[in-house]
């Protein structure tokens, strides 16, 4: 299964919904949204994870890259998971003391902290 | 013997190839259902690993990978044809960080992994419980 990406603004937050697999083939289209949307002045972003079905250690790479030019500019990256497969690779790599993680999309959004 | 070999060109979009493919032989051979999930996780970090030592040398030889059904284990083999940098494989001061964190994820996930070398290169050794299936 190939990445699947869509966004959509919701107040001053971008969501970006990704389906699929995340690893070392799709991860650079994952990336050049990223890194599109930031360079389009979105710069608070919340990526939906709930839809993905493989990530790997590029596919981090890739997130925080994306969350380092948000906070570049003040911005925040916010991600929506609860899929405990991929909830685990977050764990294991520390990454979860690095990312706001939320359970709802709309928990993300209103999310101010 | 290998139960299944493999060996595809170092690009990016067989590694996906070699997860399925090792998910389902390790399936087969009697690895918990529970467990397959990080085993996918683990050879494909080791395959992307291999993916990005080929092109950092410029070598156009296969990416090996080899699955080994044992009476107690399922073992995979996935090896590099990289030079060992600095005359030390794999944690040495060339390996870059996303390399790093690939490594990092496989020894979170696999409880027995060797990182070491062969006559050809690098080589990540990984091995699961596994049971047979009786045949009863």
């Amino acid at each position: 299964m190939d990445l699947s990406l869509s966004t959509r603004s919701v107040g001053d937050r971008t969501v970006v919904e990704v389906g699929g697999e995340i690893d070392v083939y799709t991860a650079p289209k994952l990336r050049e949204q990223l890194v599109e949307l930031v360079n389009e002045g979105n710069h608070h972003l919340v990526v939906d994870m709930e839809r993905v079905d493989f990530l790997d250690s590029t596919g981090l790479g890739v997130l925080v890259g994306g969350l380092k030019r948000v906070r570049a500019q003040e911005g925040s990256l916010r991600l929506v998971c609860n899929q405990e497969r991929i909830l685990k690779i977050f764990r294991i790599t520390g990454l979860t003391k690095v990312f706001p993680i939320h359970a709802t999309v709309d928990d993300a959004v209103s999310a101010t902290d | 013997m290998a139960t299944v070999e493999l060996r595809f060109s170092a690009s990016p979009e067989h590694v996906r190839t070699a997860r399925l493919v090792a998910a389902a032989v390790a399936r087969r051979a009697g690895v918990e259902e529970s467990v397959l999930d990080e085993l996918r996780l683990a050879v494909g970090e080791a395959c992307s690993r291999a993916v990005g030592l080929h092109a950092a040398h410029a070598l156009d030889t296969p990416v090996r990978v080899t699955l080994s059904e044992g009476e107690k284990a399922f073992s995979i083999e996935v090896g590099d044809d990289a030079p060992p940098p600095g005359g030390q494989r794999a944690e040495g001061p060339g390996d870059g960080e996303a390399d790093q964190l690939g490594l990092a994820v496989i020894r979170g996930l696999v409880d027995d992994v060797q990182v070491t070398s062969d006559a050809r290169g690098g080589l990540i050794r990984m091995s699961w419980p596994a049971k047979p299936p009786s045949l009863a």
